[in-house]
């Protein structure tokens, strides 16, 4: 499709991603504000925090000056958003390190899981998703759409709660609690992150599947493929060929929103494994009030969710020259 | 009766099984507590995590509680919670859209925003946050989920009525001098609650989840009460011996939010269906 325009809708492309990427990034500074003003509402802070229920009010006047805490909103906000351009979201308040060397321990765990688990869900929300579209009305295309259904709607707590009855503690093949360590092998690693994978992709799947099926019908429809059957391609060259270009734009979008997910919605699934990626980090973060290292990791994950949606938009450009004359 | 009947007719056996769920936890939610054997928080059993008996049909969880005097009880918070805030945010997305939509310009340009920004704070970050900002109570249990699905009900109430103002009628409302509201709630309204109606019941199973997950971290609805969420949560220690106490209510919320999701479904218009 794409190879096929003509050389001229090639240009106004670069405009065109350059207004979707500036329109991300006042999205980003935008929700910045709002996580900034959230965490602000947290009652008690990180002074009060650190010395515990003994100290004085002296005391935690003296350490919030100290700490920078009593200066007005809007100065730490400026501050606090042009160190983070800069890559450096500051000093951690309960741990004492730099929140970037905390960080830097948990996301490789996080965006491991999450590759993984992309992995394994993309070419099978695909598999069902093409499958289903071109059994249309029959058996298998019920049966699918049942099980998609379900899966949509099953608690994420319940399919990992299944998962380890079945797989660690009736079968004993797989550890319960992954544990992720530096000098672990990979195929360690992957057995001891089997369950965490597993329970992700249950929740991804259906709702991929689903968008796949949808935006695949909804292309067999189309005229031109009955012109296609009529001269005779074989119909695994229309679905895979003639169609999958046209249906691509609303695939990659459902799977950007689906993917997202997968970092700030691993919340459950990090809890129950004890998985030591970035969405537990944030809980614990919540829960000692440790400003900074919420704010950094409350910015990935929005960040991260702004950059997919972007890709989803950019290929949906690419794929559909239509979209470049707007 | 005779059009409830032909409704009825017409749904697929899955949109069937979908409705007899939905109205089964509906009609528990509201005489659950009259049915329940045992108060709430009383110790009726000796063991904990005893198996179905005829004393105790669901068996007894991890205090030796009545298992089902609980999840009637605790049906309640999670079907009226979620039904609430999922009408909350119909409400409040419908409203903005309908508002962007007539508006345009800049005005729709800025809701939209808006909204997008909402959205891309992950919704489970986003309720952990204000939970630990204002404690958990019930009050903000049916404000969070609300808030969170406030943008998904946007974005589909407004691409519907942007196609509609449009439209012809609409035009001619316009230049007859209505004003806003009444061509919101006269002219575009009454041409999208199809559509609206099935968000909602997506917007309910959304939340359903969304409460069962913050109640499986322990900061939904709290002790002395229950929902289904904390019911699991509570049992969690039973999993290994495989108690009913664990398996029932975890089961309660898979068959309420199936059974939504099969009904919705069912009702899709056929050109869509598969």
């Amino acid at each position: 499709m794409s190879g096929a325009a003509p050389a001229r809708s090639a240009l106004p492309i670069f405009p065109l991603v350059a207004k979707r990427v500036g329109s991300a990034l006042i999205t980003l500074l935008l929700v910045s504000a709002v996580i900034f003003t959230i965490s602000g509402l947290l009652p008690g802070d990180a002074a009060q925090e650190t010395l515990g229920q003994s100290a004085t009010p002296e005391q935690i006047t003296a350490l919030r000056h100290e700490m920078g805490l009593d200066r007005p909103a809007l100065t730490r906000y400026a501050e606090w958003l042009a160190a983070i351009a800069r890559g450096d979201p500051g000093q951690s308040m309960v741990a004492n390190m730099p929140v970037r060397d905390i960080i830097a321990q948990r996301l490789p765990n996080s965006l491991m899981l999450a590759g993984f688990t992309a992995l394994v869900s993309v070419p099978l929300a695909l598999l069902i998703g093409i499958a289903s579209a071109i059994n249309r009305g029959g058996k298998l295309d019920r049966a699918l759409n049942i099980a998609t259904l379900s899966m949509v709607a099953v608690p994420e707590f319940l399919v990992a709660t299944l998962g380890v009855l079945i797989f660690s503690v009736k079968m004993l093949w797989l550890p319960s609690i992954a544990l992720v360590s530096q000098e672990a092998t990979w195929s360690e690693t992957l057995r001891s992150c089997a369950l965490p994978i597993l329970t992700l992709t249950v929740v991804v799947v259906a709702q991929m599947a689903r968008m796949t099926r949808a935006a695949v019908a909804d292309q067999l429809d189309r005229p031109y493929v009955e012109m296609a059957r009529l001269k005779g391609v074989p119909f695994r060259r229309i679905v895979l060929v003639h169609t999958m270009p046209n249906a691509i734009g609303p695939i990659v979008n459902a799977m950007a929103l689906s993917l997202s997910y997968l970092l700030g919605g691993a919340v459950i699934v990090e809890t129950i494994f004890n998985f030591p990626g970035l969405a537990s980090l944030m809980v614990n973060a919540v829960t000692s009030r440790d400003m900074p290292l919420l704010q950094a990791c409350a910015m990935i994950f929005c960040a991260a969710y702004l950059s997919l949606m972007l890709l989803a938009d950019v290929v949906a450009i690419l794929a559909n020259p239509r979209l470049r004359e707007r | 009766m005779s059009r409830v009947n032909a409704f009825l007719r017409a749904l697929p056996p899955s949109g069937r099984i979908g409705l007899a769920l939905v109205a089964f936890w509906l009609l528990v939610a509201l005489a659950g507590p009259l049915l329940a054997p045992h108060s709430v928080g009383a110790f009726v059993d000796q063991e904990v995590f005893s198996n179905f008996s005829g004393r105790f049909p669901l068996g007894s969880d991890y205090l030796g509680r009545d298992v089902l005097s609980r999840l009637l009880w605790g049906a309640r918070f999670t079907v009226f919670l979620a039904l609430g805030a999922a009408v909350l945010a119909s409400l409040a997305g419908t409203s903005l859209a309908l508002f962007a939509a007539i508006h345009g310009g800049w005005v729709d340009e800025l809701v939209s925003r808006a909204m997008d920004t909402l959205n891309s704070i992950p919704s489970k970050i986003f309720a952990l946050v204000l939970v630990a900002a204002f404690g958990s109570s019930l009050t903000l249990l049916l404000v969070i989920p609300a808030i969170t699905y406030v943008p998904g009900n946007f974005r589909i109430a407004r691409a519907l009525a942007i196609n509609l103002v449009t439209l012809d009628f609409v035009q001619v409302a316009r230049a007859r001098g209505e004003r806003a509201l009444h061509i919101a709630l006269r002219e575009v309204l009454p041409n999208m609650i199809h559509p609206l109606l099935a968000d909602l019941g997506l917007r309910f199973v959304f939340i359903v989840l969304l409460l069962s997950g913050l109640s499986f971290l322990g900061l939904g609805v709290q002790p002395p009460y229950a929902d289904l969420g904390s019911l699991v949560r509570e049992n969690v220690s039973g999993l290994t011996e495989g108690a009913p106490a664990i398996i029932m209510p975890a089961l309660a919320i898979a068959t309420l939010t199936v059974g939504a999701n099969l009904f919705i479904d069912a009702l899709k218009p056929v050109e869509d269906k598969p």
